[in-house]
């Protein structure tokens, strides 16, 4: 357990060594948010109450967007192109070597890594969406406490199938392919672009039924206290639900994956 | 046979755009050839390319199934802004995106290898790895803008016939100019390609919405600090007939032309200060 602790303390450490990129980055957040939040204040002004939200909680939800996009990593980038990498040069070989196990391993250094981009991308672009608009920020402290819970959970499922994504190169070897559609579907399907349930139909269903819902869509309405009571048990329930499955699903094809790697001695 | 080329370089002499020309042509064939090694690949994230794009279009299309007006403009207008903007980003993309790995040139180093070749660095950063799978956001911005230009009701007249070609040649060339810009930049911020991003893509992404949509002040701000309005706000609003929010005169939408030229200017300036400021890494 200490092991994985340093892990992710490693991991944090990484990300917060780069002071420049990571102050390019909240500049970004801030650009992108100012432009989708106009945008959505003038769908929101034609139509209020919109998809069950109201106008200022429909910006909040930009501004959570914009928060969590790294720390979710919902467009992926992250451990996974690296692990790519290590399993095309055969450097995995060493990490399956270590008295430590893959997965873990990889998990705790991407909770790291979450952790730091919540901090340093998510608050500074949140606190200056505050300013120029108005946002429907939770007062109640627990449901700040069931947020960050139901972010955690959210990063967890990101992981979960990014490490399905990286684990492909040991049949594909070339992760491009697979990395692009996981790029597609997180920004789609995870609501960054619109919220889900401004999705019609079945496609809205089944949206909301996938698992990068977990990744924005539930951790939003959580914080815009749309999930109280029991149905906040069923949120959680939904991303953990998530989580263990694709977790087991990953565990499965790493123990699989993993014979079939042939170390060349030489 | 060598006297007489010899005399050929003499009758043309050699200028320094004949130059960067050149060498960025040479290097962009050397990486098609690489790509098309390649060709099912290529393919797939050529497809890719287009569909993240397309997302953003469908994205506006979900939109307009619960709205008929955003800002006041109809869908088929919002198409035309779309597709104007995708179509010249997508061209400066195609010939100039490489420009944000410089800065990833610059701290590791590889950047002095193309200092000590004999062709302008500028060529060899923008062909540096040129990715031919753009084509795929240039393919869907000019879908979008066709759709637009069949269903759009306007009274055309040649002037808002030749407006559309110039529309998109000047906005490639204006956001082709902001990247160079965002290149220079990082000579000081080497890990600061997200600020360029902001820019460009970000730019993109404003000017797929009407203008009303927002503040007066951010419009103000992509006409005049960062002239990206010129891409396609102020042309295609004349070829719809559409008030320009700012109240800018009639005659401001034929300057994309001159904006972009100006553009061109300040960025070469600023590719030049940045270049010389460079100073190698090492410890």
């Amino acid at each position: 357990m200490r092991l994985y602790a340093v892990v992710a303390a490693g991991g944090f450490r990484r990300y917060a060594t780069y002071r420049t990129a990571t102050a390019a980055g909240v500049f970004t957040n801030t650009v992108f948010g100012f432009i989708v939040a106009y945008t959505y204040t003038a769908l929101w002004e034609q139509r209020p109450q919109l998809g069950g939200y109201d106008l200022s909680q429909a910006v909040t939800y930009v501004w959570i967007g914009q928060s969590l996009l790294m720390t979710c990593a919902m467009m992926g980038g992250g451990f996974e192109d690296e692990l790519m990498d290590r399993i095309r040069t055969g450097d995995v070989a060493i990490d399956l070597y270590r008295p430590a196990d893959l997965q873990l391993w990889w998990l705790a250094s991407d909770l790291g890594r979450a952790a730091f981009h919540l901090l340093g991308r998510g608050i500074v672009p949140m606190a200056l969406g505050a300013l120029a608009f108005e946002l429907s920020l939770p007062e109640n402290p627990l449901v700040w406490a069931a947020f960050l819970c139901s972010v955690f959970l959210g990063v967890v499922v990101s992981f979960a199938v990014r490490f399905l994504v990286a684990l492909s190169a040991f049949w594909l070897l070339d992760g491009a392919g697979v990395g692009q559609i996981t790029f597609l579907a997180g920004m789609f399907f995870s609501g960054m672009l619109l919220p889900l349930t401004l999705f019609p139909g079945l496609l809205g269903e089944v949206a909301r039924a996938l698992p990068w819902s977990s990744l924005l869509q539930i951790p939003a309405d959580v914080f815009l206290g749309r999930h109280t009571g029991w149905g906040l048990v069923g949120a959680f329930a939904f991303q953990a639900g998530w989580a263990l499955a694709l977790l087991a699903l990953g565990r499965l094809l790493q123990s699989v994956a993993t014979r079939r790697v042939v170390v060349q001695g030489g | 046979m060598v006297q007489s080329e010899r005399t050929l370089e003499r009758e043309w002499p050699r200028s320094p755009l004949w130059e960067g020309l050149r060498a960025y042509g040479l290097i962009v064939a050397m990486w098609m050839r690489s790509t098309m090694a390649y060709r099912a690949s290529f393919a797939m994230t050529a497809f890719g390319n287009f569909a993240a794009t397309a997302f953003d279009f469908v994205t506006i299309l979900l939109m307009f199934s619960h709205v008929d007006q955003l800002g006041g403009y109809s869908l088929p207008e919002v198409a035309f802004l779309y597709g104007a903007a995708g179509a010249a980003f997508g061209l400066a993309d195609l010939a100039f995106g490489s420009m944000d790995r410089l800065g990833r040139r610059v701290r590791d180093g590889t950047l002095d290898t193309l200092l000590v070749r004999p062709a302008p660095v500028l060529a060899q950063v923008a062909a540096d790895r040129f990715a031919l799978r753009r084509l795929g956001r240039i393919v869907q911005g000019l879908l979008v803008l066709g759709y637009a230009l069949t269903t759009l009701d306007i009274a055309w007249t040649p002037l808002k016939v030749a407006m559309v070609p110039m529309m998109i040649l000047s906005g490639a060339v204006i956001f082709a100019s902001v990247f160079v810009a965002g290149g220079a930049f990082q000579f000081w911020a080497q890990d600061a390609a997200e600020v360029q991003n902001s820019f460009t893509y970000g730019g993109t992404t404003l000017l797929q919405y009407p203008p009303t949509v927002f503040a007066k002040d951010l419009v103000r701000g992509v006409t005049f600090v960062v002239p990206l309005a010129f891409v396609n706000w102020m042309p295609a609003l004349y070829v719809m007939d559409r008030d320009d929010p700012l109240g800018l005169p009639d005659w401001a939408a034929f300057l994309p032309p001159v904006v972009a030229v100006g553009c061109c200017a300040l960025a070469g300036l600023a590719w030049r200060v940045g270049l010389r400021a460079y100073r190698s890494t090492g410890s």
